[in-house]
């Protein structure tokens, strides 16, 4: 009964022990809940830059706060009382020739269980400048934002994927974006192969499955802080993260198949992993970007297209990586033998093969896949952050139901397919409504053939 | 309740005077299937063109392991859905006239057809009572807004009550009112769900392997059971191995084998002619030992599916 | 002394907030998915999201009060349906991925800068801006009332006045479940988180009644949005994931497939959570663990729990093993 609680501890414990060397958190993140209100905002430069390092303080209800600004130009306050109070920027901390644009003072209402944003607006032109103290009564909406947004952040840090402008087709756009999204594309299928296999062997939808990715990217950053070598922390990611799936499955999920649980129940648990992973990220390294390759990226033009080196060096690496995938499953034992259990268990079972070891091996191998997708997912994006792998999550499943789950192709053409359409969807959408075109061809593809392009049709009902 | 002037002489009489042969025509038939095909990747499971079924009669469907049966059970109840076939006529049956050749199996049940599952379905974490209780087909309460309102509901519950108290008592289930399904013994669980069945007063029930995993000692009451249903003018079709018991209570066989229909008769003919024997025997001569167990294994595994499943 | 009298206090406050009558609301709606129905939705979020807002833009287009909550349940409704039609047919987690992958993308549309005159954006609308037909219901007379130490205007924002309505909200919601749950409708509904076939063997639809299921509980979770945003405002990020995965907490804590499950739920975490943020916030020193610190701690307390819970004890603390929500 009790091994897999003890289980469970052991293996969040190394996560701990394995992060222990991360960076002080910054903490500049506050989540709203029943005692904590977030008094928050962004603060940019006139050319879009993050302003870091700017002075704010908040008072009100006879506190007094102060903070500044972290590497993304994010600010934020938690009031654990609700009311009105006002934040400050000090003006003097911003960086030479930014000046306040309409005020330096704002008053927000603030109320528990919420976030409020405030926004200076930055201007270059000290004769727009507001003098301090002036200042308007209730906050602008806008350009604020929140720590979930962290990743987007990250996405537009990256030179060829501009903050979309929506309705500005033009072809050389279109095939940039096309080159985005096979770029998404082989990263996702990196990603979805694990979940694919995972679901196949054991039925399991695994929730957890996207901060595999995170756990990846975060371990990336931490072996480039210590090698400094790009390569040899990727083979430090996939070693790490093939043994972090390896007593996953051993001190977690195996314990739970033999106490039999349901498969609803395990689902249910591998959310319950899910929150408890984000925020042992969160914890170690707040909500920041951490840059896995601090250095400037440089871009290539290739056939109009531009790219970052490390966005090209990504798409090889997935690729050789998903062509070895695809050959080991299909002319290897261990592929045959994936197989066979996907398809019918006891089947497989009866026939001799040693069920638990094949599940052990896929849990390995999916969770590896999934690491290595979330480190090259830090180096093309420009940095990973606690959600990143949350942000994919949608786009894995619709990934691999529209390839037909439980299948390792179906999983890589459904990611392919994905990748395509929600970048490509970006030149008419606006950026974060790109996960709604994944869904919209979720719902699509489980109203006309739930069973995706390549599954078959018993294994949904 | 059907009425169905029973004489059972006369039918058997009306039986016996019928060629014996697949597919041949009834006096009065329920149920028709045509054309109903079922594929699983390469391998024909079910390949039927024409079968009637005769209205009060007691019809089994037998045939070795693997001869289809269970298929072809679920595609007359709806609870799957035949291959398109290309070139042949699409598949179609009727039910007391009516056309079912896309139906559901929610529609198929409520215009009267009710089946069983060879593993039963007993709703494990309800109790005996509402199993039964869930099983009436004319209860207005199950509409949702009529729901909230107890009164427009309380009286035909209790009707359905007693009338599940005397079915319960019929099948010796009455002690167990009150427990929950999960805890009855296999053979009590057959029981249960043959009397849910009749809940509703279907005028065709459907068995599939009632006497699968029921000891000895109930056998002979689930038999009675099945006899006195078609005594009271339900037609019954039910799927069995133990030919023993299909000859002692059935009026009318009928044999698959591979996926076809080989032969129809009365049960002391059929029994002992000659493709129902190789198709039996067939079995055991012509193959190896090791398709026999692979046969038997497939059998175990799709039982461990189904539980799986559920 | 003064640190325990206030936290009494503080911990009343909280019980008898309409934020919690609001979690009560949603987490009743979600006991119909789940609990009576075994519909694993993990975007009841969403449906607050689409509730909350379908009321508030309602109101504030001046179509009046009841009108506006008729749009309101109508969204919801359609919500359900958009969500529900290709997926209950199919394995339970299909459905889980959609409504969290739907409720997401419904809490990034409502924070787009785009949509700011409609949305009010990320930081929502006031409800100073849509209470005013709201308050003018009110019976009360004006001014302020202190009853049992809390004190509060009798109708304004954070008033007496949202929390009658809140909590009276949260008590018709319950009769309705238990009214439904002991009608031949919800023994329906168990059969089929029992056994869809056996059910479907016996006449009765399920696709229909998982449908119906789905809107009932999504319709609640839009009530339990509208709740939410009276007191203070309505806003995207309040009804995030993080408030789903509560809701999941709340359920399972109290105990699926139970009438007061929900309630009892509800009080008994944001009460504990409370204490438990006050008590280390008292006494351990802000150089150990700041305020964003202990947040994120408690997050992986909850995350651990709900393993814990699932694992070991999924009945809850008013369940019946007997009448477990879980399929085996």
């Amino acid at each position: 009964m009790r091994t897999p609680a003890l289980a469970l501890l052991a293996l969040i414990l190394g996560f701990f022990a394995l992060s222990f060397q991360a960076l002080p958190a910054q903490a500049a993140d506050c989540t709203p809940d029943a005692t904590t209100g977030c008094v928050q905002g962004i603060i940019k430069s006139t050319t879009g830059e993050p302003v870091v390092g700017a002075a704010l303080e908040l008072t009100g209800k006879g506190a007094k706060q102060q903070t500044t600004t972290d590497d993304n130009g994010r600010w934020v306050f938690p009031v654990t009382s609700a009311g009105s109070y006002t934040v400050t920027l000090d003006v003097d901390t911003l960086p030479e020739g930014q000046f306040a644009k309409s005020t330096t003072e704002r008053t927000v209402q603030a109320t528990l269980f919420q976030s409020m944003s405030a926004l200076f607006p930055l201007t270059d032109d000290p004769a727009a400048a507001a003098s301090p103290g002036g200042g308007s009564e209730a906050p602008d909406s806008g350009a604020s934002d929140d720590a979930d947004e962290g990743t987007d952040g990250g996405t537009e840090a990256t030179p060829e994927t501009k903050p979309s402008a929506s309705n500005s087709f033009s072809w050389p756009r279109f095939w940039q974006q096309a080159a985005s999204g096979l770029r998404m594309g082989l990263l996702l299928a990196l990603g979805a192969v694990g979940l694919s296999l995972v679901f196949g062997t054991t039925g399991l939808s695994n929730f957890a499955h996207a901060e595999m990715l995170s756990l990846g990217g975060i371990l990336a950053f931490l072996s480039m802080q210590i090698t400094g070598n790009i390569w040899v922390s990727g083979v430090i990611v996939v070693a790490v993260m093939a043994a972090v799936g390896w007593f996953q499955d051993a001190v977690l999920w195996k314990p739970l198949r033999k106490k039999r649980l349901s498969l609803t129940q395990m689902m249910i648990v591998s959310i319950g992993f899910s929150i408890v992973l984000q925020n042992i990220f969160q914890f170690f390294f707040g909500a920041n970007i951490l840059r896995i390759d601090p250095s400037t990226p440089k871009t290539v033009t290739l056939l109009g297209v531009t790219l970052t080196v490390q966005s090209y060096i990504a798409m090889g690496i997935a690729l050789v990586a998903i062509i070895a995938v695809a050959l080991v499953m299909k002319y290897t034992r261990f592929g045959r033998a994936t197989r066979a259990v996907a398809d019918n268990r006891p089947l497989a079972e009866a026939s001799g093969i040693d069920v638990d070891r094949v599940i052990r091996s896929v849990w390995t191998v999916g969770v590896a896949l999934a690491g290595l997708s979330g480190m090259l997912l830090g180096l093309v994006l420009n940095g990973i952050a606690w959600n990143t792998g949350w942000h994919y999550l949608l786009l894995l499943f619709a990934a691999v139901i529209l390839g037909g789950i439980g299948t390792t192709f179906g999983a890589i053409v459904g990611a392919m397919i994905i990748g395509l359409v929600i970048e490509m969807a970006n030149i008419w959408l606006p950026g974060d409504l790109k996960h709604a075109a994944a869904l919209l061809i979720l719902i699509v593809v489980l109203l006309v053939r739930p069973q995706g392009l390549f599954g078959r049709k018993e294994r949904i009902g | 309740m059907t009425s169905y002037p029973y004489d059972r002489a006369a039918l058997r009489a009306s039986l016996a005077g019928l060629e014996q042969r697949p597919g041949v025509a009834k006096p009065d038939p329920i149920l028709v299937a045509d054309n109903v095909v079922r594929r699983f990747g390469g391998m024909t499971a079910v390949d039927v063109d024409h079968l009637e079924v005769q209205r009060g009669a007691i019809t089994a469907l037998i045939g070795p392991n693997g001869a289809g049966k269970t298929t072809f059970f679920n595609l007359l109840t709806g609870f799957d859905r035949p291959t398109p076939a290309t070139g042949r006529e699409r598949a179609s049956w009727s039910f007391e006239g009516r056309s079912f050749s896309r139906t559901s199996a929610t529609r198929v049940a409520r215009s009267g057809m009710i089946r069983t599952f060879q593993l039963t379905k007993a709703l494990t974490r309800m109790s005996v009572l509402d199993n039964m209780l869930i099983g009436a087909a004319n209860q207005p309460g199950e509409n949702l807004f009529v729901g909230l309102v107890r009164p427009l509901w309380a009286k035909r519950e209790r009707e359905n009550v007693e009338r599940a108290e005397e079915l319960l008592r019929r099948f010796k289930l009455d002690k167990k009112r009150d427990d929950m399904a999960g805890g009855l013994s296999g053979g009590q669980k057959k029981l249960l769900e043959m009397a849910r069945a009749l809940m509703s007063n279907p005028s065709m029930i459907m068995l599939d392997e009632p006497m699968a995993g029921v000891n000895p000692a109930l056998t002979q009451s689930l038999l009675e059971h099945i006899e006195s249903l078609r005594d009271e003018g339900t037609t019954v079709l039910f799927v069995e191995h133990d030919m023993h018991m299909v000859r002692h209570i059935s009026d009318w066989v009928v044999v698959m084998a591979q996926g076809k229909i080989i032969a129809e008769g009365l049960p002391e003919d059929v029994m002992g002619s000659r493709a129902v024997i190789d198709a039996y025997l067939g079995a055991h001569h012509d193959q190896d030992l090791g398709d026999v167990i692979n046969t038997e294994m497939m059998r175990t595994i799709e039982a461990e599916i189904e539980e799986e499943a559920r | 002394m003064d640190f325990w009298t206030g936290l009494l206090q503080a911990m009343l406050q909280t019980a008898l907030s309409p934020v919690t009558a609001a979690f009560v609301i949603a987490a009743i709606g979600l006991n119909i998915h789940f609990g009576f129905t075994g519909l694993m939705n993990i975007g009841q979020a969403g449906f607050m999201l689409v509730g909350g807002y379908g009321f508030v833009i309602s109101v504030m287009n001046g179509v009046g009060l009841f009108p506006a909550l008729l749009i309101s349940m109508a969204a919801s409704a359609a919500f359900a349906l958009l969500l529900g039609i290709p997926t209950v047919k199919l394995r339970g987690d299909y459905l889980a991925i959609v409504t969290i992958g739907a409720a997401e993308i419904l809490r990034m549309t409502a924070r787009l800068a785009g949509l700011s005159h409609i949305t009010g954006g990320p930081s929502g609308i006031q409800s100073t801006r849509f209470r005013e037909q709201f308050n003018a219901l009110s019976p009360l007379p004006e001014g302020r009332t202190t009853f049992l130490g809390l004190d509060y205007f009798n109708t304004g924002v954070d008033d007496w006045w949202s929390r009658i309505v809140a909590w009276a909200f949260v008590g018709l919601f319950l009769l309705i479940t238990w009214l439904l749950i002991r009608s031949p409708w919800g023994r329906v509904l168990k059969g089929i988180r029992e056994d869809e076939d056996a059910v479907r063997s016996l006449g009765k639809s399920p696709f229909s009644y998982k449908l119906q299921a789905l809107i009932i509980g999504g319709v609640m979770g839009g009530f339990g949005g509208i709740i939410m945003s009276l007191p203070a405002t309505i806003n995207p990020d309040g009804m995030s994931r993080a408030t789903t995965f509560n809701l999941w907490m709340i359920l399972l804590l109290g105990g699926a497939a139970t009438i007061l499950g929900p309630l009892l739920g509800a009080i008994l975490f944001f009460v504990v959570r409370l204490v438990i943020t006050s008590v280390a916030s008292q006494y351990v020193p802000a150089s150990i663990l700041n305020a964003q610190q202990a947040e994120i701690l408690a997050w992986i307390l909850i995350g651990f729990m709900l393993m814990l819970l699932v694992i070991f004890r999924p009945q809850g603390i008013l369940g019946n093993k007997k009448e477990l929500a879980f399929n085996d």
